[in-house]
């Protein structure tokens, strides 16, 4: 049982740890606004809820388990946000140029 | 071990290299957002010397609010007109003096004695007297008191000097603009979503200080956001700067933190001294206090000087 929830963490974690190498290569690499705030909230819902996800077993009660939970939908809240607010600013300021939305 | 020590040294470097950037930014906003960068990795670094209290401290004030507060800076730098920067000379004799406070301070802290001299033992003894847990709190509000008092006056009298740049006919005006975000939009709706749940951590930060990381500074940094964040979202108006409500709330944590102390020279024989019997009752009641005035100042040193008539 102790292996098997050893390796669920190892698991969950590692994923959680590709996701957000993803999502920085994606920030790097990928051409516009847009897309990379697309990478950009890989790292906060898959990666962060994945490494939240292999944490849990790790945790002394259902309290602890509860908050790190609550950090996690907390985080998802204010990277959805973000990105809205964001894309909205990218969006007005690509208005009517080539390749952008029309004004 | 080696793999905690391996994460301390890739943690150093990457502070190094974020601190570095940041002084080497050409661009005022890259040196902002490398700044808040390096204060998360710093708040970091400090979770790892255990001392959590200083990490809350300084993810909340060091990299949250001061961050917010370059960044506004950042955009007023921009919108006036550009003067010309130092000329080489000026710019050699910065790095110098700058070079030489860091050699300084190196060589301040290469020669501590080892080991270190230590109040450990002394605040460990005195602590239970204080009825408190957390012996950070214990030595900001009890044992050196008076730091923590003049730190809120400060704080107190940065505000006036924001204040003091409106031009007379806005004294006594609100700060800032007034925001307006969409009835429907993402930011009213976050606005109207979180701050029930900042309320409580804020509250939470601070009652929990009395025993466990946390405190007034920290739980006035969230509430100050909080009341930030309503007003960013058109939900609230910043208040005018001639409220006598808003005065007195700025006042009531060092005018309590006074009284207090100055009632204890003459029931527990120092100022800012407390009898034993009723410590805890009176350094909570401190700490309520404070926490509401230094949120109430955070958020309007963000908020600004007065820019409309009252």
């Amino acid at each position: 049982m102790r292996l098997a929830l050893d390796l669920f963490t190892i698991l969950c974690v590692s994923a959680g740890g590709v996701f957000f190498l993803a999502a920085t290569i994606g920030m790097l690499r990928f051409p516009d606004t847009l897309t990379r705030l697309h990478a950009l909230t890989k790292a906060d819902n898959l990666g962060l809820g994945l490494v939240v996800l292999g944490l849990l077993p790790r945790m002394e009660g259902v309290a602890e388990a509860l908050k790190l939970v609550g950090i996690w939908l907390l985080a998802l809240l204010a990277a959805a946000t973000v990105a809205q607010l964001v894309a909205r600013a990218a969006l007005r300021e690509t208005a009517g140029q080539p390749g952008g939305p029309p004004r | 071990m080696t793999a905690l020590w391996l994460l301390d040294l890739c943690l150093v470097a990457v502070i190094l290299a974020v601190a570095l950037s940041a002084v080497a930014a050409r661009d005022l906003f890259a040196a902002t957002v490398f700044f808040v960068a390096y204060g998360l990795l710093i708040a970091l670094a400090w979770v790892r010397l255990d001392a959590v209290d200083v990490a809350l401290a300084e993810a909340a004030i060091g990299a949250g609010l001061t961050g917010v507060l370059l960044l506004g800076v950042t955009a007023r730098v921009h919108m006036e007109a550009r003067t010309p920067g130092p000329g080489r000379g000026m710019r050699l004799a910065i790095g110098a003096g700058c070079a030489a406070v860091s050699v300084a301070l190196a060589a301040a802290v290469l020669s501590l004695p080892v080991p270190a001299p230590s109040l450990v033992p002394a605040v460990e003894a005195a602590i239970p007297a204080t009825g408190l847990g957390n012996p950070v709190t214990a030595v900001l509000l009890a044992f050196r008191g008076y730091d923590t008092l003049l730190e809120t006056l400060v704080l107190l009298l940065a505000l006036l000097g924001v204040w003091s740049l409106a031009p007379d006919r806005l004294w006594g005006g609100r700060p800032g603009l007034r925001h307006r975000a969409r009835p429907e939009g993402t930011l009213a709706w976050l606005g109207r979503l979180l701050p029930p749940i900042g309320l409580l951590v804020g509250v939470y930060v601070f009652w929990i200080g009395s025993d466990q990381p946390g405190g007034a500074f920290q739980a006035g940094t969230i509430l100050a956001a909080v009341w930030l964040l309503a007003i960013m979202a058109g939900l609230s108006d910043a208040p005018p700067v001639r409220s006598l409500a808003l005065r007195l709330v700025l006042v009531a944590g060092p005018v309590v933190f006074l009284g207090i102390g100055t009632a204890g020279l003459f029931v527990a024989g120092a100022f800012l001294g407390y009898p034993p019997a009723a410590a805890k009752t009176l350094i909570v009641t401190v700490e309520a206090a404070l926490t509401l005035s230094i949120a109430a100042t955070l958020a309007l040193l963000v908020a600004g000087a007065p820019e409309r008539a009252p």
